[in-house]
């Protein structure tokens, strides 16, 4: 029952987060960028936008010039999230690559550092009385859930171990539709329920961040007016009135 | 921070101080909504129409499918405050919906009522609303209280640029019937006569005349300033401001004295007699469309074979970035050149080129610092690289100026400020906005005064000057203390007098 439960709950999860952020990605993609709006100073070339853009998802380039404590917590927790996931790959991959084996013991450090800089970033939110003024619940919540998957995964490997050869048998099973039991611990519970929950939310939230940054005007067009004409389609059409 | 002119005077000036937020500090604020005629000249209904609620979400749904700045903007982002500290009307006024991120959250907050399944199905939780009179008059109220600087985009993690946010929210506006006059009237006298002035034919070649003999008088030298010359080799299109007013004609003077130098054939046009181009103000792009088009039908009609644009902000961004997507493709222009020149861009080739002599000496009674003109800084380029227009304009400066000081360097080139009344918000009726809005220049200025002793600052952006002349002497500083580039090029260039058998 419990294995049935969960095993619908990350089908369901994950159909709805590729759907979602896929439909999210045509919609960014199929929209059109009638005017050249780069910030200047901006690349002339388009290697120069793909470092730009590159800078931005390694380093957060913008966010550091424009904010020390928010690039410091976003930036720690951003890249401990990346290789915490990079560690969890190897619930989903048999036999586990040397690469995967060299993250693990990284993976720890990285848990904690995301939960240092989601409290950061958490803290802020009721500290700082710009940042106050701006945060709605779904702020908050977003940062809750996070926190919860963070402290629910951690108290795993801390504090009450769970069967981890037979969750990755669960997961392992559900990638080839043979559903496999699932060990029935609360904290491991928990920690899935709110990942799905995440996987979820993730298309329909402030999360489509993550599609967006590739796709904002701003940043990824190239600094060119002046030699090649940008026309929208939509744009094109209104040109039938021209006599020349 | 250092040496200062006079110790017990000497006290820290902060730009970028923080203001304690003060909520519904500026709600009061509105510029005059405009009336049926203005509204009916740039094609927008006379008055606020009866099912305006209904119309405005169309509008906003017809914009989402045309403009991916404004979905995507709407949709990215996460609140993280790195935004709110940036604004300079935010920074004079304490009004915490003049943070870049909460404006944009008075569209944002309607977008997700109506477009998206959380704000339909969760309102509260993600802070959807609907779209009540209460929001739209926030919406009138403070999207006229952005001047489209971007500032804020440069320091958005995801470039969120809340000017595009603005700009849609004044074409909602337009679209049910509540525009603002300022720039509506403006538009309109674009579309019939030609310039923001309502300066007609006749007014304008006598007033180029007028200067032409101004000019002969005082250095006798035959400077021209021809006017719908056929054939003429460049068109220039600058601000109407540059043919009347102080010190934009000043910077007109030097444009035609550079021109004379180089011994170039020029002309302005009196069908687009005006560079400036507030379509883009209120974020139509029709409109934008059809000012832009004037200029392609002066240059076809008057035969020329480059285009160069005088001193002015938002002009050059239209010019540099959109003229070629709204009035393009320029083949009949002559391909060596870009199209179109920066007026800087011209002067600084020449300079280069060592065409043009100069006498530094006569603005030896100029200390002078460089106010970047937000658009031109964060919206275009000049020359080749990247942050050449930056580079351009102090170099011209350097060149005929012996004191030169630039402001701190957190608030000039990107991360300069606006000067307060940028955006069509250039209006007497928002004039306690203008000047709380200038507030985070004015302190930059104040700083390198108490440091150099700066006495004057160049500008090249006519908005920025009718700005400053109106709101340095609240700082202490004369009317006249703001100038334009070319009028310190003007004071300094050298030209040959004529032989005596003319
Ligand atoms: S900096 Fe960008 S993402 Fe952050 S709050 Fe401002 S607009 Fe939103
Ligand atoms: S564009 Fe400029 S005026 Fe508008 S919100 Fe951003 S910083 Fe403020
Ligand atoms: S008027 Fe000048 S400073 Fe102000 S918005 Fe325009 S370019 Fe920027």
């Amino acid at each position: 029952m419990l294995t049935t439960i969960y095993a619908c709950l990350f089908y369901v999860a994950t159909v709805v987060l590729v759907v979602g952020f896929a439909n999210r990605i045509r919609q960014f993609a199929m929209t059109p960028a009638p005017l050249k709006i780069p910030t200047m100073p901006a690349p002339t070339t388009k290697t120069g936008v793909a470092f730009r853009l590159f800078r931005e998802v390694a380093f957060f380039e913008s966010l550091f010039k424009s904010n020390k404590w928010i690039w410091v917590f976003g930036w720690v927790f951003h890249m401990a999230l990346a290789v915490v996931l990079i560690r969890h790959l190897r619930y989903f991959v048999h036999p586990v690559p040397e690469v995967l084996a060299f993250v693990q013991p990284f993976g720890v450090l990285a848990a904690f550092a995301m939960v240092a800089g989601l409290a950061g970033l958490w803290a802020r939110r009721f500290v700082v009385e710009r940042v106050r003024y701006i945060s709605r619940p779904s702020d908050h919540l977003m940062l809750a859930l996070l926190m919860g998957i963070g402290l629910s995964g951690m108290m795993m490997k801390f504090v009450a171990h769970t069967d981890i050869v037979a969750v990755k048998a669960f997961f392992l099973g559900l990638m080839r539709f043979s559903i496999q039991p699932i060990p029935a611990d609360p904290i491991l519970l928990v920690h899935l329920t709110l990942v799905a929950v995440l996987m979820i939310v993730f298309p329909f939230s402030k999360l489509v961040h993550s599609a967006g940054v590739f796709f904002s005007p701003t940043r990824n067009q190239v600094d060119n007016s002046r030699e090649v004409r940008h026309l929208a389609p939509w744009a094109a059409k209104l040109e039938a009135d021209r006599a020349r | 921070m250092y040496v200062t002119t006079d110790p017990s005077e000497a006290k820290q000036i902060d730009p970028l101080e923080m203001p304690t937020l003060c909520p519904g500090a500026m709600a009061a604020s509105n510029p005059w909504v405009a009336g049926p005629d203005h509204q009916a000249s740039c094609g927008f209904p006379g008055e606020l129409v009866d099912n305006w609620q209904e119309k405005a979400i169309e509008k906003m749904g017809e914009l989402l499918g045309k403009y991916r700045s404004l979905k995507v903007y709407l949709d990215s982002c996460v609140k993280c405050g790195a935004c709110t500290d940036k604004c300079h009307y935010f920074l004079g006024t304490g009004d915490p919906k003049n943070m870049p991120v909460a404006r944009q959250d008075l569209l944002r907050k309607v977008y997700r009522r109506y477009f998206t399944l959380a704000g339909k199905w969760f309102p509260s939780l993600v802070g959807a609303e609907d779209l009540t009179e209460e929001v739209l008059n926030d919406w009138y109220t403070y999207f006229h209280q952005c001047s489209q600087c971007r500032r804020c985009s440069v320091f958005c993690p995801y470039g969120i640029d809340t000017a595009e946010i603005s700009m849609a929210g004044r074409e909602i506006l337009d679209h049910i019937g509540k525009g603002q006059k300022y720039c509506n009237e403006i538009i309109g006298k674009v579309h019939t006569i030609g310039n923001n002035l309502g300066l007609r034919p006749n007014a304008l070649r006598s007033t180029l005349e007028g200067l032409e003999e101004d000019i002969e008088d005082d250095i006798g030298v035959p400077v021209k300033l021809p006017l719908d010359v056929k054939g003429a080799d460049i068109l220039l299109v600058t601000p109407s401001a540059d043919f009347f007013a102080e010190p934009h004609i000043d910077g007109l003077i030097g444009y035609a004295k550079v021109f004379h130098a180089a011994g170039a054939s020029w002309t302005i046009s009196s069908f687009a007699s005006e560079a400036a181009n507030f379509g883009m103000f209120i974020g139509s792009y029709e409109n934008m469309r059809q000012i832009s088009l004037r200029i392609r039908q002066a240059a076809l009609d008057l035969g020329v074979k480059r285009i160069v644009f005088g001193e002015c902000g938002h002009a050059w961004r239209v010019a540099y970035s959109f003229l070629n997507t709204l009035a393009g493709p320029f083949d009949f222009l002559d391909p060596r050149y870009p199209v179109p020149q920066h007026i800087c861009e011209y002067t600084w080739d020449l300079i280069e080129q060592g065409k043009l002599q100069f006498d530094k000496s006569k603005n030896d009674h100029i200390k002078l610092t460089f106010h970047d003109s937000c658009n031109v800084a964060r919206a275009t380029r000049m020359g080749d690289m990247p942050g050449g227009q930056f580079e351009i304009p102090r170099n011209i400066l350097k060149t005929v100026c012996n004191h030169y000081f630039d402001m701190p360097a957190d608030t000039i080139k990107e991360a300069t400020f606006c000067c307060g009344g940028g955006g069509g918000l250039l209006t007497d009726e928002l004039m306690d906005l203008r000047k709380k809005g200038s507030s985070p220049r004015m302190k930059a200025l104040q700083t390198v005064q108490q440091e150099h002793g700066v006495t004057h600052m160049a500008a090249i952006c006519a908005i920025c000057k009718t700005q400053f002349s109106k709101v340095m002497p609240d700082y202490g500083f004369e009317r006249d203390s703001i100038l334009s580039v070319h009028q310190l090029v003007s004071n300094a260039i050298i030209l040959e007098a004529p032989h005596d058998e003319e």
